[in-house]
């Protein structure tokens, strides 16, 4: 059962009957002109719906969530996903509804992404918000638009982009993708902006500036409104990746900060559940001057109720076919109503509490990146346990063995062995104590016990999987020649682990 | 209602172990670098209370899973077998991030290598990826990688592509600003030869949709037969539930094919999350976008799933990835996963054969009506346009009155198409909401 994929139990034959046959005939064939007509029908598995549900019930058993165990996966803020999202997601009078429908058929729905949008706004200190980008990274490209179009309006063809070396691989591949040239500012040896070498890489064709604050070290740059004026004086626009906003959620706002533009990741700090990798949803919140640049559709009142903007003739376009990840948006308006501003308050609080408090515990045997107050989360460095011979990724390996999801790993690209901690605040007091310990006990073990490190996780249905071997021997897809395939196995000659591909960080 | 579970101890034992008095001093360094901002005061609720008001504002949008709906236009109300969501649902794959740790997430991983495999298939292509965020966003990747392959910047974009696919297809290019031409459709199909005539040494990629946005079958292998000798990419986008009965975009001899993902059971839910498919041919597979999950073995040769070729990705090359693209839409490509495996090969034909049948028996009944015809005679799927006597923003209207979700207004995206409206059936529409909507298509003609 290892491994085998539902294609691979197909049995010719076997299947489910969901719908009645309505009634197809050959005169229907017929109307279908030969060259429309499908050759070979798709090979997809025949197994009775009792096959499936076991299926991937089983597959379920071999993945970690946060209904699982703790998940302190830095800057993804894998906290509780409340079960009323869930259940006012799946209302038909919400899930049934046709994106098409007539507006005056969907007051509900267009009464929440109005509401939503107001509620954004007020947190975050901005003008308006577009609820369209179906993630963070769609977010990111809906406002680099953004910043584009402003300066082409203003016939101002700005070239470059700022973004700091600790920031999240989207920013700078966001950059590149809307056409800017990335320039990489460096951060200074206590881990925030450089607002000296900042001052040196502005210029007349700087754009803006991408930036995360708390920073992907779970730093505040505390120079944040000189750095928003800098780039301001020099013509720029400052844009707020909010990938860390769970840090200061109902406290403070990206716009008393100095930036003219936000996305937020309603699947990190508005808790919706991420699904294995998404679907997620990314609103831009956007000041005045970019107001007019917002993408298609946008949500006002009317005389008449609610009703879609249809005139914005400066608008950079459409982002997906519809209005973006609605029900993702419904999730987090749920979140907000649920709370309000005081239960938000109680999230940053109690985060940022948290992170600090575990940061205290773990100081006890490994080195910070940058000891002293942390934000939501903090970055640990395993140098000193590399040097002993151990490295972060057998930490993170060891991490499983010990029932948690390890942290993220060699992110930032600026610390070397790096493990990013973010706990969140709705992890008790005796769960950030266990993992305390248990990052203690494999601290100890990197003496006493380096091959339980190394050859970690042991209890896993897959030990470390070879990536560079995967990457070069390509099996993408299953075929029934898949069946005749060798393991790739190797006789273990290495006395490293397999090679990781890479080693990734996270957005 | 919150879901922070520190008592008072516990917080006065953290912070006793952090040397301070109060969580507010966490705050310290933010509130001196930053003006007092005050953050609007927005109540809280119980969750009894909530639900109250939710209520309240769900009843807004009527009852859409009791409403027959005979509009499509780019989203599908298709049956979803009860075993889907109860799936999906699971916590174990709902509430999991992206797979960075394979030892842990082998679900996710083998569940997205299926459901390449499963795209695959639908699309007869030689490899997918792990799903993008929808049609529409997969259409404009897809074309951004046919310029990169090629170095080209000339589009050539059926007249008939669904309009707001064109938009995000604008939208997605600005920077790059390829010349976009317009293939006309003047009796609403493309003219193959009209497109090979269009091709040039600047070409980078044709792109047509099928069925297309009128709902009528565009000759997909005579315009394959003639990118196929020229270095343009062939992009073509499908509708899966079509590819039942209808030529896949690899018969086509598509180079990279995409399509909207949300009838493999999918609910409506205003418009997402829906599902982006992007499939194209293996010899590409280094410029594609987005996530792929591939076979690894480990050090005792047990077979397992990774995400691999990660450096077309943007946390390993940056400014230099193939795309900026990081969540995507798994928990969507999941569903269709467990969907496409329960229904199999022959229900995926019977499906495909009921819409064709449903919509055929649709139009037949409303074309009857007095003043309106068909306003084209070519084949189609499950969509078709009608010609009205009266503007079809009054249809709308009056068939709404009844409970009734019309065919689209076609004005909404044409000018010129006032009389005109895009209906369509699936297989869940049944025999007497036909006849509730002639009925009442009857009633509101003049």
């Amino acid at each position: 059962m290892n491994a085998e994929t539902l294609f691979e139990k197909s049995r010719p034959g076997r299947g489910n009957n969901y719908v009645d046959d309505r009634g197809w005939s050959a005169e229907h064939e017929a109307r279908l002109p030969v060259s429309a007509r499908r050759g070979t029908p798709p090979a997809l598995p025949e197994v009775t719906e009792g096959e499936v549900v076991r299926h991937f019930t089983n597959l379920s058993r071999r993945n970690w969530g946060v209904d699982v165990g703790f998940y302190p996966l830095g800057s993804c803020t894998m906290k509780y996903n409340p079960r009323l999202n869930e259940q006012i997601a799946a209302w038909p009078e919400f899930s049934a509804a046709h994106p098409l429908r007539p507006v005056r058929a969907a007051q509900g729905w267009l009464r929440v992404m109005y509401e939503t949008e107001r509620m954004l706004s007020h947190l975050c200190g901005m003008e308006r918000f577009t609820l369209a980008p179906a993630a963070g990274a769609q977010g990111e490209l809906c406002g680099m638009l953004m910043v584009r179009k402003y300066h082409v309006e203003r016939g101002d063809a700005r070239r470059t982009v700022i973004v700091p070396d600790t920031a999240h691989g989207t920013n700078p591949a966001t950059a590149a993708q809307v056409g800017f040239k990335v320039v990489t500012c460096p951060s200074a040896a206590d881990g925030l902006v450089d607002v000296k070498a900042l001052r040196g890489l502005l210029n007349d064709d700087v754009a803006g500036i991408m930036l995360t604050n708390p920073n992907t070290l779970g730093l505040f740059e505390r120079d944040i409104r000189e750095i928003c004026n800098l780039v301001h004086e020099a013509g720029g626009l400052a844009y707020y990746d909010g990938a860390n906003f769970n840090a200061l959620v109902g406290r403070f706002r990206p716009g008393d900060m100095g930036f003219d533009l936000v996305h937020l990741n309603l699947h990190k700090t508005f808790s919706t559940p991420h699904g294995g990798g998404g679907p997620g949803s990314g609103p831009v919140g956007v000041n005045e001057k970019l107001e007019p640049y917002l993408p298609i559709p946008l949500v006002r009142k009317g005389a008449e109720g609610f009703e879609f903007e249809s005139d914005r003739p400066l608008s950079i376009g459409r982002l997906n076919a519809f209005a973006g990840n609605a029900v993702v948006v419904l999730r987090a308006y749920v979140y907000m109503r649920l709370l309000g501003t005081a239960g938000l308050r109680e999230v940053s609080g109690a985060a940022v509490l948290a992170a600090n408090y575990l940061q205290h515990r773990l100081l006890e045997a490994y080195d910070a990146a940058h000891p002293g107050r942390c934000m939501h989360e903090f970055v640990l460095t395993a140098a000193k346990q590399k040097a002993q011979g151990v490295r972060a990724l057998d930490i993170a390996k060891r991490l499983i063995d010990l029932g948690f999801h390890p942290p993220t790993m060699y992110f930032p690209l600026t610390v070397p062995e790096a493990l990013m901690v973010e706990p969140t605040e709705t992890e008790n007091l005796e769960t950030l104590e266990a993992f305390a310990e248990a990052m203690l006990q494999i601290a100890r073990e990197v003496t006493e016990d380096p091959e339980a490190l190394h050859t970690a996780p042991h209890h896993t249905p897959v030990g470390r999987l070879d990536e560079v071997a995967a990457a070069k021997d390509l099996d993408l897809r299953w075929t029934p020649l898949s069946r005749q395939r060798r393991p790739g196995w190797r006789p273990a000659q290495q006395a490293q682990p397999p090679a990781r591909e890479d080693e990734h960080g996270v957005a | 209602m919150g879901f922070v579970p520190h008592t008072e101890d516990d917080v006065g034992r953290m912070l006793a172990a952090l040397g301070l008095s109060d969580v507010e001093e966490l705050y310290t360094e933010v509130r001196a670098a930053l003006p007092p901002g005050d953050v609007p005061d927005l109540p809280g609720a119980s969750e009894l209370e909530l639900r109250h008001h939710l209520w309240e504002i769900a009843r807004l949008n009527g009852r859409p899973d009791q409403t027959p709906c005979f509009r499509g236009a780019g989203a599908y109300e298709h049956y979803v077998p009860a075993a889907v969501p109860s799936l999906v649902s699971r916590g174990e794959f709902l509430t999991s991030y992206t797979p960075y740790q394979a030892e842990i997430s082998q679900g996710t991983l083998q569940a997205m290598y299926e459901f390449q495999t499963a795209v695959c298939e639908l699309l007869g292509m030689e490899v997918a990826n792990g799903s993008m965020y929808d049609g529409a966003s997969a259409l404009a990747e897809a074309a951004l990688m046919a310029m990169r392959l090629t170095r080209k910047h000339r589009l050539l974009v059926a007249e008939t592509l669904h309009p707001h696919w064109l938009q995000v297809l604008h939208t997605y290019t600005a920077n790059v600003a390829p010349e976009i031409v317009t293939l006309p459709a003047p009796d609403g199909l493309l003219d193959p030869e009209q497109v090979a005539r269009a091709l040039t040494d600047e070409t980078a990629a044709v792109i047509v949709q099928n069925p297309n946005a009128l709902g009528l079958l565009e000759p997909l292998q005579e315009i394959g037969v003639h990118l196929a000798s020229h270095p343009a990419m062939y992009l073509v986008a499908a509708y899966p539930t079509s590819l039942g009965l209808l030529t896949s975009p690899g018969e086509a001899h598509a180079d990279i094919a995409v399509a909207e993902g949300q009838p493999l059971g999918l609910p409506l839910s205003y418009g997402g999350p829906y599902l982006g498919l992007f499939a194209t041919k293996l010899e590409h597979v280094r410029q594609m976008p987005g996530r792929i999950a591939g076979v690894a073995y480990d050090e005792q040769g047990r077979k397992g799933y990774v995400m691999t070729l990660q450096a077309r990705e943007q946390h390993i090359r940056r400014e230099r990835a193939t795309s900026n693209i990081c969540s995507n839409q798994m928990h969507a490509a999941l569903a269709a996963t467990v969907y496409l495996s329960l229904i199999g090969p022959r229900g995926f034909r019977k499906i495909a054969q009921n819409n064709f049948v449903v919509a055929h028996e649709l139009a037949e009944q409303l074309s009857e009506l007095p003043g309106c015809s068909l306003a084209y005679t070519h084949p189609f799927f499950n969509e078709f346009v009608l010609n009205l006597p009266v503007p079809a923003e009054d249809i709308e209207r009056e068939l709404w009155d009844n409970g009734l979700i019309s065919g689209l207004p076609l004005s909404r995206w044409w000018p010129g198409r006032e009389h005109q409206m895009l209906f369509c059936a699936t297989e869940v529409i049944t025999e007497a909401a036909i006849h509730r909507l002639v009925a009442a298509l009857e009633e509101a003609l003049p």
